[in-house]
């Protein structure tokens, strides 16, 4: 392609978006809300992950061992375990007796050793390793593994919280990909009417470009060049927006609702940008390419 | 240059808009196609600019047979042919220099060509003057020679004049016809369409006349009898 056909080609399609100021408008903001509205959705269920994720960070398998084990077969299985084919492992650590002992003593008894005398006799042999995965919803795999080491008495696990876990992160990929895809739906449907309203406008230009040799893409190119900055603008002003929001609202929540402060950690509006950015512009671009491509290729034969 | 052989459309089946034509024009010629309305006449037309197939027959154009003009190679095919319409068609909201412009950028020419070409063409047919003036700003006769000077800047061997004269008066009439044939002299094929029957006998050129799609008399130097 020539350079002056390529420029000529951007110059039409902003001019096509002149021409149609009120339709290129509509479509602008409706783009811009629904970029805006997946930009929400996706900072939220970020978020929510994130959440999710401490949480799951602090779901451990216990697994006692046997209290014969010297402290090299403790080594051994401690390896066993992290090296284990069914589930990746985050952190496995070694408790041993007195410290399982201490930690009840801290956590149950306020510390005091008094009070918690006579409970020593059932924490006898309880050294342990407190098991903590990257995927909670491998836990039950994990557990039938270590169920079947050597060296292994009993395996303690959270079942409940784990299933509950994992059926929240399912849940948030099912809405996450169904309000996606309505929100690509819908600003597919009002690029393709702006489109098709600029093809409506020009259709005698058109059959004389055609009649004196324009080829396809010198036809289709303004409307596609329209249809790309449509989603262009229409996907940077609410990135823009949701960049100052974000902050804001992080700030807000944070200096207002203390006692959130061990429930919820924000994820910084940095590390939300670093896929919400690239995503919402190719989101934006991407549906302003197809709507136009979509209608050119119904209206037009071209 | 133009061929036509047993060459027939059918719109409706059993109806045929054209019907069995064979004719050829060579390189060079003036011709008029005349006949009444639904003679078949504008049919041609659109066959010959490939927008429309034929039912049957072949039509072979600078030796190329349009049949086997792709889809994808349609454009290349019409670069080499200018046309004219009665309704001018041109572009409402650009001026004079923008419309005979825009089929050079169709072309995908270069700026530099375009800025030396357009004048020249509109030079040529005698609106050098009036280039900054939008189509509403000018006669019909005026118009009709933008859309000239818009069909044959990019040079056609062969230039289509659908009823050119149609819209215009009997003076505006004779100054297109008398600049399609000094385009002719020039080298270009031209192949006009018309009803005026007055231009027709007066330019004594070549007549192809048509009914109901058939070919019923082709005449050198033809014209009715006064």
């Amino acid at each position: 392609m020539k350079i002056s056909a390529f420029f000529y080609t951007l110059k039409q399609g902003c001019k096509n978006i002149m021409r149609n100021k009120m339709f290129s408008i509509a479509s602008i903001a409706t783009m811009a809300a629904c970029i805006f509205m997946f930009g929400i959705f996706y900072s939220v269920v970020i978020n929510f992950q994130n959440v999710v994720q401490n949480v799951e960070s602090g779901v451990a398998v216990t697994a006692f061992i046997d209290g014969d084990l010297t402290d090299e077969q403790i080594d051994q299985l401690q390896q066993e375990i992290e090296n284990n084919p069914v589930a990746k492992i985050s952190k496995c650590d070694f408790v041993t007796a007195e410290e399982a002992w201490q930690d009840v003593v801290d956590n149950y008894f306020d510390g005091d050793e008094e009070m918690a005398e006579g409970f020593e006799e059932a924490l006898a042999e309880s050294e342990h390793f407190d098991i903590y995965m990257e995927d909670v919803s491998t836990q039950s795999e994990l557990v039938s593994y270590l169920e079947g080491l050597d060296g292994i008495r009993e395996v303690n696990q959270s079942e409940m919280a784990a299933n509950v876990l994992t059926d929240a992160n399912r849940l948030i990929g099912y809405v996450s990909i169904a309000i996606i895809a309505i929100l690509v739906c819908v600003a597919v449907f009002l690029i393709s009417n702006t489109v098709n309203t600029g093809i409506s406008v020009r259709k005698e230009e058109i059959a004389i470009m055609k009649l004196i040799g324009a080829t396809d893409f010198f036809v289709r190119g303004p409307f596609i060049v329209e249809g790309i900055l449509i989603g262009l603008i229409g996907s940077v002003i609410p990135l823009a927006v949701l960049y100052s929001l974000y902050e804001k609202i992080i700030g807000y929540v944070g200096d207002k609702f203390h006692f959130l402060d061990n429930m919820l950690t924000f994820v910084p509006v940095n590390s939300i940008f670093k896929i919400l950015l690239p995503v919402g512009l190719i989101l934006g671009v991407g549906i302003g390419y197809i709507g136009s491509r979509v209608t050119l290729h119904r209206h037009l034969n071209v | 240059m133009i061929t036509l052989e047993h060459v027939s459309k059918e719109y409706v089946e059993g109806v045929p808009a054209l019907n069995d034509v064979s004719l050829n024009i060579e390189a060079g010629e003036f011709v008029f196609i005349v006949g009444d309305s639904g003679s078949g006449k504008s049919t041609m037309i659109k066959l010959l600019l490939k927008e429309l197939e034929p039912t049957s027959g072949k039509l072979i154009i600078n030796k190329k047979e349009l049949a086997k003009v792709n889809h994808r190679n349609i454009p290349y095919y019409r670069r080499n042919i200018g046309c004219v319409f009665q309704d001018f068609r041109l572009l409402k909201d650009r001026n004079v220099y923008e419309n005979v412009a825009f089929a050079q950028r169709v072309i995908s020419a270069s700026n530099r060509s375009i800025k030396l070409n357009v004048p020249k063409i509109l030079s040529l047919v005698g609106l050098a003057a009036k280039y900054r003036s939008k189509p509403s700003e000018l006669s019909g006769g005026e118009q009709q020679r933008v859309a000239i000077a818009r069909a044959l800047v990019n040079e056609p061997k062969i230039l289509l004049a659908d009823e050119p004269t149609g819209n215009l008066d009997g003076h505006n009439a004779w100054e297109i016809m008398k600049l399609l044939e000094e385009i002719n002299e020039r080298g270009t094929t031209v192949l006009v369409v018309t009803h005026n029957m007055d231009i027709v006998n007066a330019m004594k050129k070549r007549v192809i006349t048509l009914k109901k799609g058939v070919v019923v008399s082709d005449e050198q130097m033809g014209g009715e009898e006064e």
